[in-house]
């Protein structure tokens, strides 16, 4: 029992700071921190707090007479955002450095690898989501930690689903929608399906990755090649 | 090494794969698209083939079991437009436009969405009659739309993100995209709706694969061009002539058809006499150069805005003993035609509703004027009303019963006035107001308007003949397409709501459902599984029926 218990909380995602941000304080602070003339979360430093309990009372309590107003979200919340705010200057490091968009494109379809399973510019597979709009939506952060450390921030509707038909055999893919009787997915050969679950003899929604981590694949400047390509993607234009 | 044996077991589970994905999963070819008849079990362009019969070989809702059809899902849009989306059914996945222009992705079976894209139309778009979509096209893993702001854009199929995206027209001057693109091997081909703006309408051609023009083909002619002296002064620079909706296509003849739309400003012709080419046309271009090689105008300088914006219905059949390329046309001016789609020549027609305006049609098929029929300033009732004695909602024609079947407005009137219009861009250019007790787009609960404002119908004609073989009548008109089968069964809906599978041969009810909404698009059927659905939208939704397991 108590090693269930473990294995739950070890399990259990923290709260994605980097989601919390994007839902509370994007609208006011830009996706980049940078939203608010004279505060800049990229520089690591703040005009007023100088501690964490500094900025988890200002989170709570606002700053009166300013639009930066109280919020209600629980203590632990808080905590992820906080850390999300101290990550945010190492994270504008590798973007910051000087990538290169054109080079990142070669990375991407070549030694890379990425397009075994991304699809972007009308390359690649669909197996892994398409990023060909990865720019629009995206932060230099989010996207360098999702190529290093692909099982912290699985975004939900990037959750792979593995099912055992009836008759033993597998599917596997990624899941884009649910309800009560159904999923759909994309399966490993591009294939979009709905499963009924009563005709299942299982199934799971996976809480890791099937994208390898790029750590120490590739090199700093490869890193930074890439973030600056998929950044420079934004979807067509006319 | 592997053992020989074990080596062979793989090789022939890969083939069987190979065989698996190759028949069921394959991409939307341009050979498949060639060849619908092939896969009755899919739905692959906007009226079921090139020829746009509407004519499904699928059987297993039969006019005996029909009444045992019972909901299965519905898809509820999140819009409140008229929803007059016909959808694609490819290999189980099912692809519908929600206005204005949102794409999904859903399982044919159950209706559950596997993507959504939602396209952000420009503000400025200008609409006459709703911010309406009323399909896609496909080829290879890509669907194509058109945009109220007359964007073009290419969509992947599996993962419903965009691929490129073109202006195909200015929206700020009343250039808008409304009907399904039609493909023709690797080209895309789209009309521009705006025949109230003042517009000048083109058809034109695009890559599939890159989105670059290929050739465009404006449906009024330049100065220099034949027909341009059918207009009077510089009237041909904004005098309308849409295309909005989806044209047919003979891959013998390798030509497209079209259906053009009317002369603007629509209710006063005082200041483009002449014949006003190619408005009220159908017009047959080619595949590949989009060169003009015939056309036939139903209705010479209109001013009763009836726009020849209906399906050219494609029929290989025996005409006076011989086989012949025909194309059949049930016109918004309340005549039906029979033409040789291979040169254009007039074979035949005549009146399938109440006609006042024009008291015949002569040898070569044009119309004779009545006398005292132009709308006037103080206003000359004529028949068909503006609406049309039908509009751009599909025939159908089954090559079983060799009946041509058509959603009628039936006597239905417009008392026509005209005023003058200035000409400005991105303003409706009208010239005119014509009156009816029946509501033009819309109606809402309540219904009282009686038969002297008209009534709708489905008819059954024998196209040979002309002779009206059975009536279906419903007390309000129909914005409803209709379906026809292998198994002698016919849907379509009207305005009131209801969905009814009628028996093709005589027109008997036999099953109706009450969808609570107008039907405004025209049903499609399909097969998943083992099971023939068929799915309509009226109202908001999309409704989806099969018999009862
Ligand atoms: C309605 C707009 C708004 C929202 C939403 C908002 N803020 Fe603020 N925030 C401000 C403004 C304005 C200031 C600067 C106030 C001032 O003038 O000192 C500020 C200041 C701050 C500061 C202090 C910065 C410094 O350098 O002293 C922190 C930390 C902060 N916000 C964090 C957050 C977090 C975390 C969230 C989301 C939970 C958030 N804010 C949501 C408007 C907003
Ligand atoms: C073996 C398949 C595979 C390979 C190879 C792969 N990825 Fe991924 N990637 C995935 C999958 C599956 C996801 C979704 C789950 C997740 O977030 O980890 C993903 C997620 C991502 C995301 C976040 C997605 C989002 O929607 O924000 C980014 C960014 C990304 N990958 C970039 C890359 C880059 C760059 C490469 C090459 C250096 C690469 N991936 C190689 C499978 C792969």
């Amino acid at each position: 029992m108590l090693s269930i218990l473990i294995a739950f909380m070890v399990l259990a995602p923290p709260q994605d700071g980097s989601q919390l941000y994007r839902d509370n304080c994007a609208r006011c602070h830009g996706q980049d921190g940078n939203g608010i003339p004279g505060v800049d979360f990229r520089t690591g430093q703040f005009r007023r707090p100088s501690t964490d309990d500094d900025l988890m009372r200002i989170i709570a309590g606002g700053i009166p007479g300013t639009a930066m107003s109280p919020s209600s979200l629980p203590d632990a919340a808080r905590r992820s955002l906080v850390d999300f705010l101290r990550s945010m200057p190492n994270s504008a490091g590798a973007s910051a450095g000087g990538g290169d968009a054109a080079r990142g494109r070669t990375v991407f379809e070549g030694q890379g690898g990425c397009t075994s399973c991304h699809r972007a510019n009308g390359k690649g597979s669909r197996t892994g989501p398409d990023l060909g709009d990865a720019g629009s939506n995206r932060r230099a952060a989010d996207i360098e930690r999702s190529i290093l450390n692909p099982n912290a921030a699985i975004l939900p509707q990037n959750r792979t689903v593995r099912a055992t038909a009836a008759d033993g055999s597998t599917i596997t893919g990624r899941r884009l929608n649910e309800d009560t009787d159904t999923i759909q997915l994309i399966d490993d050969r591009e294939r979009l399906v709905s499963l009924s679950k009563a005709t299942l003899r299982e199934f799971t929604v996976l809480k890791t990755s099937p994208m390898p981590s790029f750590q120490g694949k590739l090199t700093p400047q490869e890193l930074a090649d890439v973030i600056a390509y998929l950044l420079s993607l934004k979807g067509p234009t006319p | 090494m592997m053992p020989i044996e074990t080596a062979r077991a793989v090789m022939i589970r890969i083939f069987i794969l190979f065989l698996l994905s190759g028949t069921l999963y394959a991409q939307v070819t341009s050979e498949r698209l060639l060849h619908p008849e092939r896969e009755p079990q899919n739905w692959l362009s906007y009226s079921g083939s090139y020829s746009s019969q509407r004519y499904s070989t699928l059987d297993q809702i039969t006019r005996d079991n029909a009444k045992n059809l019972e909901l299965k899902w519905v898809f509820q849009s999140r819009s409140l437009e008229k929803f007059e989306a016909t959808p694609l059914v490819v290999d189980g996945v099912m692809y519908l436009t929600q206005p204005p222009n949102d794409v999904v992705a859903l399982d044919a079976k159950t209706g559950r969405a596997f993507w959504i894209y939602e396209y952000k139309p420009a503000a400025d778009a200008r609409l006459c009659c709703g911010q309406v979509n009323r399909g896609l096209g496909i080829l290879g893993d890509t669907l194509f739309m058109g945009t109220i702001d007359a964007h073009l854009l290419a969509i992947d199929a599996k993962t419903g993100k965009p691929i490129w995206n073109v202006e195909v027209g200015s929206a700020k001057a009343g250039y808008a995209i409304t009907h399904a693109p039609l493909v023709v091997k690797n080209t895309v081909i789209v009309g521009v709706a705006g025949g109230e703006y003042g517009i000048r309408g083109f058809v034109a051609a695009y890559d599939a694969a890159t989105g670059k023009e290929k050739w465009k083909f404006y449906t009024i002619p330049g100065p220099g061009e034949t027909g341009h002296d059918t207009w009077e002064g510089d009237s041909w620079q904004h005098g309308g002539a849409p295309v909005w909706i989806t044209g047919s296509y003979d891959p013998d003849l390798n030509l497209t058809y079209w259906g053009v739309g009317n002369p603007g400003p629509d209710w006063n012709g005082d200041d483009r006499e002449g014949d006003n080419l190619y408005s009220d046309s159908v017009i047959a271009l080619d595949a590949d150069t989009g060169k003009l090689k015939w056309h036939f105008q139903f209705t010479p300088h209109d001013e009763y805005d009836f726009d020849a914006v209906q399906i050219p219905v494609l029929v290989d059949t025996e005409w006076e003993g011989v086989p012949r390329k025909l194309m059949m046309w049930a016109n918004r001016n309340g005549f039906f035609y029979v033409l040789d789609r291979v040169n254009g020549k007039f074979l035949w027609g005549s009146p399938f509703v109440k006609v006042t305006w024009a008291t015949g049609l002569d040898k070569n098929g044009r119309p004779i004027p009545a006398p005292n029929t132009k709308p006037t300033r103080e206003g000359v009732k004529v028949y068909p009303g503006n609406q049309g004695a039908t509009n751009w909602f599909s025939p159908s024609y089954s090559p079983r019963t060799k009946l041509f079947y058509i959603p009628t407005w039936a006597d239905y009137f417009s008392v026509y006035t005209k005023t003058s219009t200035p000409f400005q861009e991105g303003r409706f250019y009208l010239g005119g107001l014509p009156r009816s007790a029946i509501p033009m787009m819309v109606r809402g609960a309540v219904k009282t308007w009686t038969e002297e404002d008209g009534y709708g119908s489905f008819i059954a004609i024998d196209p040979r003949t002309g002779e009206k073989k059975w009536e279906f009548k419903m007390n309000d008109v129909t914005d409803s397409g209709l379906l026809t089968t292998a198994s002698d069964v016919l849907f379509g809906g009207g305005r009131e709501g209801h969905f009814y599978a009628l028996d093709a041969r005589d027109g008997k009810v036999l099953w109706k459902a009450s969808l609570g909404g107008m039907v405004d698009s025209g049903a499609i059927t399909f097969k998943a599984g083992e099971t023939q659905y068929v799915s309509v939208a009226a109202g908001q939704s999309l409704f989806t029926f099969a018999l009862r397991n």
